[in-house]
C-alpha cells in the first residue's frame, strides 16, 4: 500500500462514511480499475461479501465476553459480593475461595457462549468459501472467485440453482425473453417460482449470444445511480436477493450492488427470539422472597452480633481487635457483620438455578426433537424447537387457537365438483376412484413398508366427469364453458417449470437460525445437482429455442398440426397457493393446459391441441381485502380485452353486472349461489369465477390510471387496490368450483383429546361460515349435540351498534342456560360461530368483555373470514383479559401475526411455505403431532421443571440454613463450621446434578396414560404445581430440615470436646444425605442414570472430602472426616437426623397418596400394571365416559341429532338477530 | 436409489431407549401399604440400637465440678465410683467463643509447621499478616507463635491428690496422647534446631504467656515448643461457646474415695462472663457419657413403630379401589 498521510485517510474514511449513509448509492463499474490497489477502488467505501456472524474475535474473547456478561443482573451482584469480600471487615470466606462460584458460572457461560461463536464462524467460513463467477476484463470471461472476494460493482454469473451471492441487479438472463426465475425458499420460505426480469433498456442492446457487451454498454454508460428504498428499486430496475436460488434459467448476469452485511437477507436475519415463560415470571417473584428472607436473616444476624457484643462485661482474650489494637464499637461491628453474613448466605439466592434451569431445558428440547413419535416420515422432519426456553409453558396451556386450512387440513387440494353456467357437474366418479386408489396405495405402503410413493399423484389426479366432458368436445366455438377453463387455466400465478428439471428441494424445517440453514442447505444442494446441470442446461435451453419458435408466430393461431414442443404431461406447476394448483391441473384434464407463463404472455393448449398465447397486459394479484384476484389479457384472436377474475363467491356475487331485463343471468347467479351453498355444505373450499370484456377506450382509461398507482411514492399499495377495484366490476359469472381439502390424519382425535385436556380450541379461518362449521362437525370441534349460535350480522348495523351503550343480551341468557343447576346434565355445549364482520363488532371496546365472557362459556368457538390481524388481535384479547395461557397454531403466511401474539406460536410445515414456521417457537409437520407434545412433553417439561426449580430453592435453603443456626453458637460472627472450599463443592459438585438430571428425565406418569387419559394435563393448568403454596411449603421444609440436621448433632456433641470441623463434618453429610434422599423421595421413576448419579454424588462426596483431608496440611479440617469416619458416633448421629429430618415430607407423600385421590396419583398406580391390563382399563374407562355422554344426549331427549344443531343455532339466531336489527 | 432412501430418513431420531424415554424404570409410590413393613423395621431398629447407646452411656459416669468460685483454689473432692478403664481429665470453659472466625485465622501455619523463615520479621510479609494485632511487639519484634488463638492458651495447671487416710498422695497424670495423632504427629512441628531455644531467637513470646513456647514442658523434649500437646489441645478451636478440653489422663482409673484438686489460677473469665469448671469422665466406644441420642433414638423409633400401626389404619381405610 502506498504512503498516505494519515490526514488523507480520515478524509477518505469520512468520505466513504458518507457515501454508505446517502440513500443514493453511486456505484461505478469495477472492471476498468482491476488490478489497481485499494486505494484507486471507486467503490471501496463499501463493504465487501465477506459476512462475518460472530460476535468474538479470538483475541478479545474474553474481555468481550465479560463484558457482554456483566449485563446480566445476577452476575453483577455475584461480583458484587465477591468483591465485598476483599474488604477486610466483611470478610467471610477466604477471598480467593468467594471467586469460585462467579468464575464457574462465567466460565460455563463463556464456553457455551464461545461454542455458539465458533458453530457461526464456522458456518459463515463455508458461506465465504463458496465458488461463484466474476467478470474479470483481463482474463474476458468470467472467473471463479470465492463468495468474499465478491464487491460492490462486480459482475456476476449465477448459473441455474446456484445461489445469488450477493444482492445483484439483474442485467441480463440466459433467456430470451430477459426473464429469469428464482426460488426464494432460503429468504421468506416461498417455495414457488417467481419471475424477475433483466432491466430491460440494456437487455435489448446486446445481442443473445455475447453477453461481455453488456458489460461493456455499462461501462460505457458510465455509473448506474438509483435511490436506496427499496420501493423505487421494485419499480424500475430489478435486483435478485442475495441467498435466494436461481431456477429454470441457464444464467443470470447481475451487478452487484449491495453485499456482505448490507444485503437485504442479513439485514432481515434477526437471532432466535427470547421469551420469558410463565413458570419463570412466577421464579423471578420468589427469588425476590428469597431476597427478603436473605436481608431478614442478615439483619437477624447483624443484630445477635450487636446483643453479643453488648452483652460482655469487658473485653474478652477471644476477641480480636482490629490491626491497630482497639476494638471497633458494637454497632459499627455488627454493620460490618451484616454484609459478611449476606456473603455467607449468599447462596440462599439461587443464582446457579438460571444456569441450572438453561442446562435443564436443553436436555428437555433434546428429548422433545428426538421424539419419534413427532417425525414425519413423509416430509422427512423432525420437530423443531426454535424458542429455547418456554418447554414448560406447552404444559399449561389453555386455549388453542388454530388456523383451519393447512393445519387442520392437508392443505392439498382435490377438486371435486364444478358449476358452469348454473349447471351442476358433481363429477362422482372422481370420489369413487380416489377412494380406491388410496385403498391400493395403502396396500401397497404396507407391502412395501415404505412410503416412498410421490405424494403428489393422487392429488394431481382428476378423473373427469363425462357430462361435462361431452359438453365442451361437443362445441368448438369460445362459449362459457370454454371461457371457464380458460379462465382456470389463465387467471392464477402458477408458473411452469418442465418435469425433468425437477427441482431437488432443501428440507429449510431442519435447522435453527437462518444463516445455519442457508449453509446447511448448500451444501446439500450442490453435491447432486452439480452432475445434473449440463443436462438440465441442455433441456432448457433446447425449451427456450422452442418457445422463441413459438413466440415469432405467437399472434395467430398456429397451424393445426404443430405438436406441441413439450409433451403436456411433462408440465410442472409451481403455485403459490394449492388452490391454483388444482384448478390448473383441473383445466389440464379437461385439455386447456397452462404451456407457459412469461410476465407478457400466458400460452394455452387448447382440447385441440391448438395453442394459444395471450397477452397479459396485467396481473391484479390477490390480497385479503379483496378477496379475489384478475389477470386482464389480450385474446389472440378476437383482440379482446379480456378480464378473469377469481375470488371468494361473496367478493364475487356483489360485483355481478345486473343488467336489466336479463333474466338468464339471474338465474345462473342464483343456481350457483346454490350450488355454493351446497358445496361449503360439503365443506369444500369454493371460488367463483367470472369474466369481463373491456373495450379498448376503457381498458386504456385504465390503464393510465394504474401506471400513476404503480409510480407512485407514497400511499402505493391502496392506490393500486383501488385501481383493482375500479377495474373488476360488472362482472359476468362463469361458474364456481368446489375443492376439497381433506383432514390430516386423526384431527378429531387430537381436537377430541385436546378438549378431554381441557383446552378450549378456537378455529380462525379465512373460509365462509357454511365451510367452516363443516369442517368443524368433521373435525369434531361441534358435536352434533352442541348448541350452535351462530353470530352474523350485516355490515350496516355495525355502526350503529359499536356506537350504542346498550348491553349485549344474548349473554345473560347463555349463562343462566350453562348455569343453571337443572341443566347440568342436559345442556349441550355451547359453540359459538362468528363471521369477520361481527367479530370487529365484538372487538369494539364496549362490547369485548361481554365477548370474552360468552366466549368463555362456549365450548369451543369458530370464527370465520377473519383477517390475519383479526386472527391477532382475537388471541391477544383472550390472552390479556382471561390471563391464559394461549397457543396458536398455524402455517401460513396469514397466521403470522397470530402465532406472534400468542404465548406459544407453533408452526406447520405444510404446503404454504415455511413463514409461518419461521415465526413460529416450535414447528412440527402434522396438527396430531400437536397432542403428543402437549400432553405428554408439555406436562412432562412442565412438571419436571416446576418440581426441579422449588427442589433447587429447598435445597439451597436446606443447606445454607445449617450455617445460620450456627450463628446463634459463634456470635454471630458469619463464620462457617465447615471448610468453604467444601462448601462451595458442596453446591457445585456433589448437589448439583441430580437436580438437574431430575429436571430433564423424571417422568410422573408414562406417555401412555398421559394420552390414554387426557384429563391429566389439566393439573399443569392454571397455577399447576408450582404455586406460592409449594414454594412456601418447600421453604418451610428446607427450614425443619436443617433444624433437624443443626440440632440432633448440637445436643449430641454439646458440651463435648469437639473442634469446630469435626462437628460440620456430621452436619455436612447429614445435610448432603437429606438433600439427596429428598429428592430420591420426589424422584417418581427410577432408572439406571438416576440411580447412577444419586450413587455418584454421594461418592463423590466422601471421595473428594476424604481427598481433601489428607492433601492440604493447613487445612483446618485436616483429616477429619478421617477420624470421624472411624467413629461409631458419627453413623448414628448421621442415621438419625436423616430419618428425623425427612420423615415429614415423607409421612406427608404417603398420606397423599393413600388418603387424596388427585388423578396423577391415580395414574401412577394404573401405571404399575401390566401394559395389557392398562390399556384395557383405559379402554374401558373411555367406553365408559362414552357411555356417559350417550346419557346426557338421551336424556335431552334430543330430536334426531342432525337436525338439532340447526334448529338450535336457528332459534339463537333469531334471537340475536332481533337484538342487533332493532337497534338499526 | 439407496443414496436416496438414506437421505429421506436422515433426520429420524434415534430408535433408543434413552432418546425414546422408554428407559426400564422403577416407579415406587409411597403408599401406607408398602411403608407399614419399614416403619416397623426401622422402628424395632432403632429401639435396639436406642436400647444400646442408653445401657451404654448409663454406665458411664462423669463427675462435673463448677469453679465460680475465685478463692476455690484447692478444692476436696469426693469420688464414688470406681470406673472401668482410664478416666479422662477435662477443664472446661462456658461462654468462650473459640468459633469466631477472626480468632480462628489468627494464626501462621508455617510457623506452627516449624519454617523458620516465618519466624523473623521479614518487611511485614511474615509472620502471617492474619496474626495482627499479635504479630509484632511494641519494639516490632515478631511474636512466636504469633495470633489471638495461640496468644488466649489455656494456662490453669491442675493437680489431683488422694487423700488416703489424711496423707495427700499425688495421683499420676498422664499428658501424653491428649491430642489428635495427626496435630502431633504431622500438622504441627518444631523447628530442627537443637537447642529448641535458639530458634525463637530474636521472636518473643505471646503477650499473655508467662513463658516462651520453648519452655512449654522443660522435661520432655517431644512434648515442648509446638507440640506441647497442652498447645495443641487448646488450638484445635472447639465447636460450641461451652466446651470442654482434655487435660490429662489417668490412665490407672480413678477408685472412690476423697481427693484433693489444686489449681493454679491464671485465666481470666470475668472478661466474657464465663465459667470454668473440670471433668472426670470415663469413656466407651460412643465416647463421654450421653444420654441424648440413645433418648432420640428411642423416641423416634417408637414413633415409627406407632406410624406404622396408623399407617395400618389408613391402609384399611383408604386401599386403592382398583376396581373402579
Amino acid at each position: 500500500m502506498p504512503w498516505m498521510s494519515p490526514l488523507a485517510r480520515i478524509r477518505d474514511a469520512l468520505a466513504g462514511q458518507r457515501a454508505r449513509d446517502k440513500d443514493l448509492r453511486n456505484l461505478v463499474s469495477n472492471l476498468p480499475y482491476e488490478g489497481l490497489d485499494k486505494w484507486k477502488q471507486p467503490n471501496r467505501h463499501f463493504r465487501n461479501n465477506g459476512i462475518k456472524t460472530t460476535k468474538y474475535s479470538v483475541l478479545f474473547f474474553i474481555p468481550m465476553n465479560l463484558f457482554e456478561q456483566f449485563h446480566r443482573l445476577a452476575n453483577l451482584y455475584f461480583v458484587g459480593l465477591a468483591i465485598l469480600n476483599f474488604v477486610p471487615v466483611v470478610q467471610a470466606f477466604e477471598p480467593e475461595v468467594a471467586l469460585i462460584p462467579i468464575c464457574v458460572i462465567l466460565a460455563l457461560t463463556a464456553i457455551k457462549d464461545a461454542w455458539e461463536d465458533f458453530r457461526r464462524y464456522k458456518s459463515d467460513k463455508k458461506l465465504n468459501r463458496l465458488p461463484c463467477f466474476v467478470y474479470s476484463s483481463k482474463e474476458k470471461c468470467f472467473v471463479e472467485k470465492r463468495w468474499k472476494d465478491v464487491r460492490v460493482g462486480d459482475f456476476v454469473k449465477v448459473e441455474s440453482n446456484d445461489i445469488v451471492p450477493a444482492d445483484l441487479l439483474l442485467l441480463y438472463t440466459s433467456d430470451p425473453n430477459g426473464v429469469c426465475h428464482i426460488e426464494t425458499a432460503n429468504l421468506d420460505g416461498e417455495t414457488n417460482l417467481k419471475q424477475r426480469r433483466a432491466v430491460p433498456g440494456v437487455c435489448i442492446t446486446v445481442s443473445n449470444t455475447d453477453i461481455l457487451l453488456i458489460i461493456h454498454a455499462v461501462i460505457r454508460t458510465g455509473c448506474l445511480g438509483f435511490s436506496h428504498p427499496d420501493l423505487v428499486l421494485k419499480q424500475h430496475l430489478v435486483y435478485l436477493k442475495g441467498g435466494c436460488t436461481v431456477r429454470n434459467t441457464g444464467y443470470a448476469v447481475g451487478f452487484v450492488v449491495y453485499a456482505g452485511h448490507e444485503t437485504k437477507a442479513m439485514l432481515n436475519n434477526n437471532g432466535p427470539r427470547y421469551k420469558r415463560s410463565r413458570l419463570e415470571r412466577r421464579l423471578n417473584i420468589d427469588v425476590i422472597f428469597c431476597i427478603l428472607l436473605l436481608f431478614t436473616m442478615c439483619i437477624i444476624g447483624s443484630l445477635g452480633h450487636y446483643l453479643w457484643l453488648e452483652s460482655m462485661p469487658s473485653v474478652p482474650l477471644y476477641l480480636v481487635p482490629q490491626t491497630d489494637g482497639h476494638l471497633d464499637t458494637p454497632s459499627l461491628s455488627s454493620f460490618y457483620k451484616f454484609f459478611s453474613m449476606i456473603i455467607l448466605l449468599q447462596v440462599l439466592i439461587p443464582i446457579s438455578l438460571y444456569v441450572s434451569i438453561e442446562l435443564v431445558k436443553i436436555g428437555q428440547i433434546y428429548f422433545i426433537t428426538n421424539d419419534l413419535d413427532l417425525y414425519d416420515e413423509e416430509t422427512d422432519a423432525t420437530i423443531q424447537c426454535k424458542a429455547l426456553n418456554i418447554t414448560e409453558d406447552l404444559g399449561q396451556i389453555q386455549y388453542i387457537f388454530s388456523d383451519k386450512t393447512g393445519t387442520l387440513t392437508e392443505n392439498k387440494m382435490v377438486f371435486r365438483r364444478c358449476s358452469i353456467m348454473g349447471r351442476e357437474y358433481p363429477h362422482k366418479e372422481n370420489e369413487c376412484v380416489r377412494r380406491a386408489l388410496k385403498m391400493y396405495i395403502y396396500k401397497i405402503k404396507i407391502l412395501m413398508f415404505t412410503k416412498s410413493l410421490p405424494p403428489n399423484q393422487q392429488e394431481t389426479e382428476v378423473i373427469l366427469d363425462q357430462k361435462l366432458l361431452r359438453q365442451i368436445r361437443g362445441t368448438e366455438k369460445i362459449d362459457a364453458y370454454q371461457d371457464f377453463f380458460l379462465a382456470l387455466a389463465i387467471c392464477n400465478t402458477v408458473v411452469v417449470s418442465m418435469a425433468t428439471a425437477k427441482r431437488l428441494r432443501s428440507n429449510p424445517l431442519d435447522t435453527l437460525s437462518s444463516l445455519v440453514r442457508r449453509a446447511g442447505s448448500w451444501t446439500r444442494l450442490r453435491a447432486p445437482i452439480t452432475s445434473e446441470t449440463s443436462a438440465n442446461d441442455l433441456t432448457t435451453q433446447g425449451q427456450s429455442v422452442n418457445q422463441t419458435g413459438g413466440q415469432t408466430c405467437s399472434l395467430h393461431v398456429p397451424p393445426q398440426g404443430t405438436a406441441p414442443a413439450v409433451p403436456a404431461g411433462k408440465l410442472c406447476y409451481e403455485a403459490e397457493s394449492p388452490d391454483e394448483a388444482a384448478l390448473v391441473h383441473t383445466a389440464k384434464a379437461y385439455g386447456f393446459v397452462l404451456m407457459s407463463r412469461t410476465p407478457d404472455s400466458v400460452t394455452v393448449q387448447l382440447p385441440s391441441g391448438a395453442q394459444l398465447r395471450f397477452e397479459v397486459l396485467d396481473t391484479l394479484s390477490f390480497d385479503s381485502n379483496r378477496k379475489r384476484m384478475s389477470v386482464l389479457v389480450r385474446h389472440p384472436i378476437s383482440k379482446q380485452c379480456i378480464l378473469y377474475t377469481k375470488g371468494a363467491d361473496y367478493a364475487i356475487m356483489e360485483l355481478l353486472e345486473t343488467p336489466y331485463g336479463e333474466k338468464q343471468q339471474k338465474a345462473i347467479a342464483s343456481d350457483t349461489q346454490q350450488h355454493l351453498d351446497c358445496y361449503a355444505k360439503e365443506g369444500l373450499r369454493t371460488l367463483c369465477i367470472a369474466k369481463k370484456v373491456l373495450c379498448d377506450g376503457e381498458y386504456e382509461s385504465w390503464a393510465v390510471q394504474r401506471q400513476h398507482a404503480l409510480a407512485a411514492m407514497d400511499n402505493r399499495e391502496q392506490l393500486i387496490m383501488d385501481s383493482a377495484v375500479q377495474i373488476e366490476t360488472n362482472l359476468c359469472l362463469l361458474g364456481a368450483t368446489g375443492v376439497e381439502d381433506r383432514l390430516q390424519d386423526s384431527v378429531p382425535d387430537t381436537v377430541m383429546t385436546l378438549r378431554e385436556a381441557g383446552i378450549q380450541v378456537w378455529v380462525l379461518t379465512g373460509d365462509k361460515p357454511e365451510t367452516a362449521v363443516n369442517i368443524g362437525y368433521a373435525c369434531r370441534l361441534l358435536e352434533q349435540d352442541d348448541l350452535v349460535i351462530n353470530m352474523s350480522c350485516k355490515s350496516k348495523v355495525r355502526s350503529l351498534i359499536s356506537n350504542s351503550q346498550r348491553k349485549f343480551p344474548l349473554y345473560p341468557e347463555v349463562r343462566r342456560y350453562s348455569e343453571d343447576p337443572r341443566n347440568v346434565d342436559t345442556t349441550p355445549d355451547i359453540s359459538l360461530v362468528i363471521d369477520g364482520r361481527t367479530l370487529t363488532m365484538l372487538m369494539s371496546p364496549d362490547l369485548r368483555d361481554r365477548f370474552v365472557d360468552l366466549a368463555r362459556h362456549c365450548r369451543s368457538v369458530l370464527c370465520c373470514r377473519v383477517t390475519p390481524l383479526q386472527k391477532s388481535e382475537v388471541v391477544k384479547l383472550i390472552r390479556e383479559k382471561l390471563k391464559v395461557m394461549t397457543l396458536a397454531v398455524g402455517d401460513g403466511a396469514n397466521d403470522v401475526n397470530m402465532i406472534q401474539a400468542a404465548d406459544i406460536g407453533v408452526g406447520i410445515s405444510g404446503q404454504e411455505g415455511m413463514q409461518a414456521v419461521m415465526a413460529s417457537d416450535f414447528a412440527i409437520s402434522r396438527f396430531k403431532h400437536l397432542k403428543k407434545l402437549l400432553l405428554v412433553h408439555g406436562h412432562w417439561c412442565y412438571s419436571r421443571l416446576a418440581n426441579m426449580i422449588i427442589y433447587f430453592f429447598y435445597k439451597n435453603a436446606a443447606n445454607v440454613n445449617l450455617l445460620f443456626w450456627y450463628q446463634f453458637f459463634c456470635g454471630f460472627t458469619a463464620n462457617a463450621m465447615i471448610d468453604h472450599w467444601l462448601m462451595i463443592f458442596f453446591n457445585l459438585l456433589f448437589t448439583s446434578v441430580p437436580p438437574i438430571m431430575f429436571g430433564i428425565m423424571d417422568k410422573d406418569v408414562s406417555a401412555e396414560m398421559l394420552l390414554g387419559l387426557p384429563e391429566l394435563y389439566r393439573t399443569g393448568q392454571g397455577k399447576g404445581e408450582y404455586s406460592f403454596f409449594t414454594f412456601w411449603i418447600s421453604m418451610l421444609d428446607a427450614f425443619y430440615q436443617s433444624l433437624v440436621a443443626f440440632f440432633i448433632p448440637y445436643f449430641t456433641y454439646r458440651g463435648s470436646d469437639i473442634d469446630i470441623y469435626a462437628f460440620g463434618t456430621p452436619l455436612n453429610t447429614i445435610s448432603l444425605f437429606t438433600i439427596l434422599l429428598h429428592l430420591s423421595i420426589e424422584i417418581k421413576a427410577w432408572t439406571i442414570v438416576h440411580v447412577f448419579i444419586i450413587l455418584g454424588s454421594v461418592t463423590l462426596y466422601f471421595i473428594v472430602t476424604l481427598a481433601y483431608g489428607v492433601r492440604y496440611l493447613n487445612y483446618s479440617g485436616y483429616w477429619t472426616l478421617q477420624a470421624q469416619m472411624v467413629d461409631p458416633m458419627f453413623y448414628l448421629v448421621c442415621l438419625i437426623s436423616t430419618v428425623i429430618a425427612l420423615l415429614p415430607r415423607y409421612l406427608f407423600h404417603v398420606l397423599k397418596n393413600s388418603i387424596t385421590c388427585s388423578p396423577i396419583v391415580e395414574a401412577r398406580h394404573l401405571d404399575t400394571l401390566e401394559p395389557s391390563t392398562r390399556d384395557q382399563w383405559i379402554k374401558e374407562w373411555r367406553s365408559f365416559r362414552g357411555r356417559v355422554q350417550d346419557k346426557t344426549s338421551d336424556v335431552s331427549a334430543s330430536p334426531p341429532s342432525e337436525l338439532k344443531p340447526t334448529q338450535s343455532s336457528s332459534e339463537l339466531n333469531i334471537r340475536l338477530g332481533l337484538v342487533l336489527f332493532c337497534h338499526i | 436409489m439407496q443414496k436416496k432412501e438414506n437421505q429421506e430418513v436422515e433426520n429420524r431420531p434415534d430408535n433408543t431407549a434413552f432418546t425414546q424415554q422408554r428407559l426400564p424404570a422403577w416407579q415406587p409410590i409411597l403408599s401406607a401399604g408398602i411403608v407399614i413393613p419399614l416403619f416397623v423395621l426401622v422402628g424395632l431398629a432403632f429401639i435396639g440400637i436406642g436400647v444400646a447407646l442408653f445401657v451404654t452411656s448409663r454406665n458411664l459416669h462423669v463427675l462435673e465440678v463448677w469453679k465460680n468460685n475465685l478463692l476455690w483454689l484447692n478444692m476436696a473432692l469426693y469420688v464414688f465410683f470406681s470406673p472401668q478403664g482410664p478416666v479422662f481429665f477435662y477443664y472446661g470453659l462456658t461462654n468462650y467463643f473459640q468459633n469466631q472466625r477472626a480468632y480462628g485465622v489468627s494464626k501462621d501455619y508455617n510457623q506452627l509447621s516449624g519454617d523458620l523463615d516465618y519466624f523473623t520479621f521479614f518487611f511485614s510479609i511474615v509472620p502471617d499478616s492474619t496474626c495482627k494485632p499479635y504479630r509484632y511487639d511494641v519494639n516490632n519484634k515478631p511474636i512466636v507463635p504469633c495470633g489471638s488463638l495461640a496468644n488466649s492458651m489455656f494456662n490453669d495447671t491442675f493437680n489431683l491428690y488422694q487423700m488416703k487416710n489424711g496423707v495427700k498422695e499425688e495421683v499420676p497424670l498422664d499428658g501424653k496422647g491428649i491430642s489428635w495423632w495427626t496435630d502431633y504427629n504431622i500438622k504441627y512441628r518444631n523447628p530442627s534446631v537443637n537447642p529448641l531455644r535458639n530458634a525463637f531467637n530474636g521472636t518473643v513470646k505471646p503477650l499473655y504467656w508467662s513463658k516462651p513456647a520453648y519452655e512449654l514442658d522443660p522435661t520432655d523434649t517431644a512434648n515442648n515448643g509446638f507440640i506441647n500437646q497442652d498447645f495443641l489441645v487448646w488450638m484445635r478451636r472447639s465447636a460450641l461457646p461451652n466446651f470442654r478440653k482434655l487435660y490429662r489422663r489417668i490412665t490407672d482409673g480413678l477408685p472412690a474415695g476423697n481427693y484433693s484438686l489444686e489449681i493454679s489460677y491464671n485465666y481470666p473469665v470475668i472478661a466474657f462472663d464465663g465459667k470454668k469448671k473440670v471433668a472426670f469422665s470415663n469413656v466407651s466406644w460412643m465416647g463421654g457419657k450421653n444420654e441424648f441420642l440413645g433418648i432420640a433414638y428411642l423416641v423416634i423409633g417408637s414413633l415409627c413403630l406407632v406410624m406404622s400401626v396408623v399407617m395400618l389404619i389408613i391402609y384399611a381405610k383408604f386401599k386403592f379401589p382398583e376396581e373402579d
